[in-house]
């Protein structure tokens, strides 16, 4: 989708503004807030759970904290999927008549699980991948009113493929619950002044991680 | 917002979604278990070893694994090597996709409008104001994590290092040198 999310390229958002020796969590409730999105099962997969950030509202989106938009997106995705009622939401109190879940991690297995390998998100995809590395690709002019991985300002430009990754996990469809159905992904490098005009440095280059879907042969 | 949290939390309790003390686990693992000093300890060994630094760049997962350090975030890391003629910078301008098993945490900074945006238009001029200037010839290339790939800078080995120890070098890192917003 064309959000305020897809941020790459713009101008006017201010200096970056770094600050030392900065704290993990700038407040308690954000560490529990990512906790939270962390610990609680949805359907939604990691693409989905992006997806719904993604759906926070435009006009609020800038002036509203990262974690605190990690908290509406949860909330959100928990109505949406009946895992709670809008009125357990308000009151903060469970329906009585709720049937009681099993948490899925306890506290004593949270090291464990967080320090363990994860799930890959490479598959075995049957077909060859169709471009190779060295070759010449241009990126599909694509405008998904859906979640997508292919920036706004990286859409019709011309790169090099300089590695391949074998096939991943396809956001674009995993997002939506129409399965994983995996794609050879590719790392595309392009010249700034593909992306930016022929003022930006001839020795700039942006480099971005691309499913098959969004290429074709320049 | 505390008391918002606070009221989920206790929902998702009561509807035995979670275990509460896990909650308090996860947020002592970010704030203590996992951050930049495991990517410090991969790039120190990556420079006193060369062995270790060709798996590193071959498939730098499987190489920090072999130091300890794995979990989500991390299952496709590629690190990215900065030397006198190239210079690397990491962003995320869709979200803030960051190799979390080796620095933990973004800083608010990485996860800003400002940062996002124009890494991918302006990375010179967002050097500068981390300080960085680089010299003219040197090529800039900036890695957008639009996929589950997650990149990590090696940055160059400060001159005159030669005497110290692996541990001692891996003070020298800096968090900002792993994403490319310093040298060292």
């Amino acid at each position: 989708m064309n959000g305020i999310h897809d941020i790459g390229g713009m101008h006017g958002l201010g200096p970056v503004a770094p600050v030392a020796d900065e704290p993990v969590f700038h407040h308690g409730w954000e560490g529990r807030t990512l906790a939270l999105n962390l610990l609680c099962p949805t359907r939604a997969n990691i693409d989905g759970r992006r997806h719904e950030r993604e759906l926070f509202p435009g006009d609020r989106f800038l002036v509203t904290e990262y974690y605190e938009r990690w908290f509406e997106s949860l909330c959100s995705l928990l109505v949406k999927e009946g895992t709670l009622t809008p009125e357990e939401l308000a009151s903060g109190k469970a329906d009585p008549a709720a049937p009681k879940a099993t948490p899925r991690l306890a506290a004593a297995n949270v090291d464990a699980a967080f320090s363990a390998p994860g799930n890959t998100y490479a598959r075995e995809l049957g077909q060859a991948p169709v471009f190779e590395v060295g070759g010449r690709v241009r990126t599909r002019r694509l405008n998904p009113a859906g979640h997508t991985r292919l920036p706004r300002y990286a859409r019709g430009a011309a790169g090099i493929v300089v590695h391949w990754h074998g096939a991943h996990v396809f956001p674009d469809s995993a997002a939506h619950f129409r399965g994983e159905d995996p794609q050879h992904l590719y790392t595309v490098r392009f010249s700034a002044a593909e992306l930016w005009g022929e003022s930006a440095s001839p020795r700039d280059f942006i480099h971005l991680d691309l499913w098959e879907p969004y290429l074709e042969r320049a | 917002m505390a008391l918002r949290v606070k009221a989920l939390e206790s929902l998702l309790v009561e509807k035995g979604l979670i275990d509460p003390e896990a909650v308090d686990a996860v947020v002592e693992y970010f704030e203590h278990k996992v951050g930049p000093r495991n990517g410090t300890r991969v790039v120190a060994r990556a420079w006193t070893d060369p062995e270790f630094r060709n798996r590193l760049l071959a498939d730098a997962s499987a190489a920090a694994a072999e130091l300890g350090y794995s979990g989500r975030m991390g299952e496709h890391i590629v690190a990215v090597e900065n030397g006198p003629d190239v210079h690397n910078l990491v962003v995320c301008t869709l979200c803030s996709c960051y190799p979390l098993p080796l620095l933990g945490l973004q800083p608010s900074w990485y996860k800003s409008a400002a940062y996002r945006s124009r890494a991918v238009i302006d990375p010179r001029g967002v050097l500068e104001e981390f300080g960085v200037a680089l010299p003219e010839h040197v090529e800039i290339r900036v890695w957008d994590s639009t996929s589950e790939v997650r990149y990590i800078v090696i940055p160059e080995r400060p001159q005159g290092t030669d005497v110290l120890a692996e541990e001692q070098l891996a003070a020298l890192v800096t968090r900002n040198g792993m994403i490319g917003t310093a040298l060292l």
